[in-house]
């Protein structure tokens, strides 16, 4: 039995009283369409604690200070990949970002992410970023009649491409890339990781076609190899070294 | 009335330009780059540090070096792989950073107007280097000329 209950006479107000608490400034980067003309900067200092990340930050401002802050979050621990946003100018999901693991000395600044248009606050339009993840074709192209059983795959064949199946398309590695700051056309990380992910399956059949949306001008060559993608994943993917491999598969066609 | 051509379901996508262009140019830049680390320590090397290293440098070392074939071909090969790696560099900046079209389009017209100059004109001198024209003035010419 690995259920721990908890035990019957323990009060759980006493709890956090057993965690050091501290003082932090938020700088929140708000811009409301329906009254501003340029985003601003909003201040405030919070009492926190040691357990909490920058999600229980916002979540307090929001529901005991100013309840119009607008952000994403679903499931707030690290799976759905709604609230990325840049806190203290990295792309980091909010629910996975300890305060105490960021220098409280310092207001910790929470931005939207960059690349994509604000909607408000927190929230940006992903609908470019879904785009680009369609283009690449992300579901499994076979040919031939489908078989009455499931498809095989060796454990060796899966590991190849075991790394990219971890994302949660959060748009955070995409959103660090500054070449998708200035280049709205380009594919962006995310979408090539999506594309590795069919590209290096056994089972999948639609590899040259993806790879050749990818040798577009827009696509895989436009990378400069800066690994602010593979810093940002929350998932830890290594993204440059996928996206390498792509480059790679469309030198050699050997995938 | 004109009739619609609706593709065939799961038809590969239609893409503008299929061309390898953007491969050839990413390929091009790590084998130029390759070669030019040879070609420049070389070169390096063979100007500054061999023999009396940077004090034999003057206008007859030069003239010296081209009246060989194998530092024309040397020095060809310098010019024109740096000259087109450095404008393939500078186009992916261009790219990357000019926001406008129109402004981006005249930015590489100048950078290829200016690499082909550079390289037309360093390739006729490599080949037409003469270092004692005939009908030079005497006193212009350097002292290993017949005429001097």
């Amino acid at each position: 039995m690995t259920l721990t209950t908890e035990a019957p006479g323990a009060t759980p107000a006493e709890a956090p009283s057993a965690i050091p608490s501290f003082q932090v400034t938020m700088r929140l980067r708000r811009f409301n369409p329906e009254s501003d003309t340029e985003p601003r900067w909003e201040n405030h200092t919070l009492t926190m604690h040691g357990t909490d990340r920058v999600l229980d930050a916002l979540h307090k401002i929001k529901w005991e200070i100013d309840g119009s802050l607008t952000f994403r979050r679903s499931c707030a621990h690290g799976i759905c990949g709604s609230d990325a946003m840049r806190i203290n100018g990295r792309n980091r999901l909010a629910c996975k970002t300890l305060l105490k693991d960021l220098p409280l000395k310092k207001p910790i600044t929470v931005e939207p992410i960059k690349g994509l248009a604000v909607q408000k606050d927190l929230v940006v339009d992903m609908e470019p970023f879904y785009a680009a993840y369609k283009s690449i074709m992300p579901f499994l192209i076979t040919t031939g009649n489908d078989p009455s059983r499931e498809r095989r795959q060796s454990p060796a064949d899966r590991e190849r491409f075991d790394d990219t199946t971890k994302c949660i398309l959060c748009a955070a590695c995409t959103t660090s890339c500054p070449v998708y700051w200035s280049d709205g056309q380009y594919f962006g990380p995310q979408a090539i990781v999506g594309a590795h992910r069919f590209i290096f399956d056994s089972r999948d059949e639609g590899a040259e076609q993806r790879l050749e949306i990818l040798n577009d001008r827009e696509g895989v060559w436009r990378c400069r190899t800066t690994f602010n993608c593979t810093d940002a994943c929350p998932r830890g993917i290594e993204v440059t070294k996928a996206i390498q491999e792509v480059k790679q598969a469309l030198l050699f066609r050997r995938v | 009335m004109t009739t619609t051509t609706i593709a065939a379901p799961r038809s590969p996508r239609r893409l503008r330009g299929r061309t390898n262009t953007e491969l050839y140019a990413w390929l091009f830049m790590r084998v130029s780059g390759v070669f030019l680390i040879v070609l420049v320590f070389g070169h390096l090397f063979v100007n500054l540090m061999v023999g009396e290293g940077i004090n034999a440098l003057d206008f007859a070392f030069v003239a010296g070096k081209w009246a060989d074939p194998l530092w024309q071909v040397w020095d060809l090969l310098m010019l024109w792989l740096a000259m087109i790696h450095g404008t393939n560099g500078l186009r992916t900046v261009i790219n990357d950073y000019a926001e406008r079209d129109q402004v981006r389009m005249w930015l590489k017209m100048l950078l290829y107007v200016a690499a082909a100059f550079t390289i037309i004109l360093g390739t006729l001198v490599i080949f037409t280097f003469d270092p004692c024209p005939a009908e030079a003035a005497a006193e212009l010419l350097p002292s290993f000329c017949p005429g001097a």
